[in-house]
């Protein structure tokens, strides 16, 4: 089965790629953005069936590796 | 004295430490990241680089690499494990250094010469250096080094600062902040103080030639304290 997380920076954490993004739109005429974070997005496809065996799989894999918890979180978003 | 220089994949300045640590009477080894088993050793060093090509965050790859489990081990039991640079990325995707290094605050790859202040000296890597000022190298993209107020508050609890960027007479202020690192921090102890990892690099700094010498007073300073 397929299942995709994203993976975000937490709140407090600065983003300057985001921040730079924002000031591109916003010299493109882009003038209404308040704010833009920049992610990750990750699309895992498992041997695994059982949709929660799969889930906690891949729960497991964003906190040992795919996501830094002091800095991100992660979300799984998809099952397919 | 023995030390190991750990390369995986993108490491590029573990020949840079090779010739450093020889040039100063260590007898040192260079590991593969694929094995297993760590040479007999006094310290270990993780040089930088740009292992496994910094994918999805830097040294988040090489921290789970079949010859770190030995290394966090060797830590875990006392042993000296110093990171510089892409080392000290590996370090804390290990874990066993807090924080995390995030990329420069103004988005630049910044390489050039840096003043650090050393802000623990009851430790082997400092202890006894009459320096309290150090000029090193610095070369990184993710050098912005990043905690949580808690670990913060732990890390200062425990004194385990171990520099701070400055100016030439060791003023710790933000214009002297390179890459956005909170309070200046440009290196850090675990709890023990038996590893450290810093963005700077010491190896870089071992020669007039080389622009400078300081990293030839740290490296005698280091094997002084190791015997």
């Amino acid at each position: 089965m397929k299942i995709s997380v994203i993976i975000t920076l937490k709140k407090d954490v600065l983003d300057p790629q985001g921040k730079v993004i924002h000031q591109t739109l916003d010299g493109m005429g882009f003038n209404d953005v308040n704010e833009v974070r920049q992610g990750k997005y990750f699309e895992i496809d498992t041997k695994e069936n059982d949709p929660k065996k799969a889930k906690d799989k891949v729960e497991k894999m964003c906190k040992q590796l795919l996501a830094n918890l002091v800095i991100e979180n992660y979300k799984i978003i998809d099952l397919k | 004295m023995k030390s190991s220089v750990i390369t995986f994949p993108g490491s590029n300045c573990d020949r840079d430490m090779d010739v450093a640590l020889k040039k100063f009477g260590f007898k040192n080894k260079m590991v593969w990241h694929n094995d297993a088993e760590l040479p007999k050793s006094d310290l270990i060093v993780l040089p930088g680089g740009f292992s496994y090509g910094d994918y999805l965050r830097c040294g988040s790859m090489a921290s789970k690499s079949k010859i770190m489990k030995s290394v966090i081990n060797f830590a875990n039991s006392g042993g000296m494990v110093m990171g510089i640079c892409n080392g000290f990325q590996i370090l804390v995707e290990t874990g066993l250094v807090p924080g995390v290094l995030l990329r420069n605050k103004y988005l630049e790859f910044i390489c050039k010469n840096i003043f650090v202040k050393i802000n623990n000296k009851t430790n082997r890597y400092f202890n006894n250096i009459k320096n309290n000022v150090l000029e090193f190298h610095i070369a990184h993209n993710e050098g912005n080094y990043f905690c949580t107020q808690d670990q913060l508050k732990e890390i200062e609890d425990n004194d385990q600062v171990a520099i701070n960027y400055c100016d030439k007479n060791g003023k710790v202020e933000e214009h002297f902040n390179p890459n956005g690192s909170i309070k200046n921090i440009a290196g850090i102890f675990n709890k023990e103080k038996n590893v450290l990892g810093m963005m700077p690099h010491p190896e870089r700094m071992i020669d007039n030639c080389l622009s400078g010498e300081d990293g030839s007073i740290f490296f005698n300073n280091l094997i002084n304290n190791l015997k």
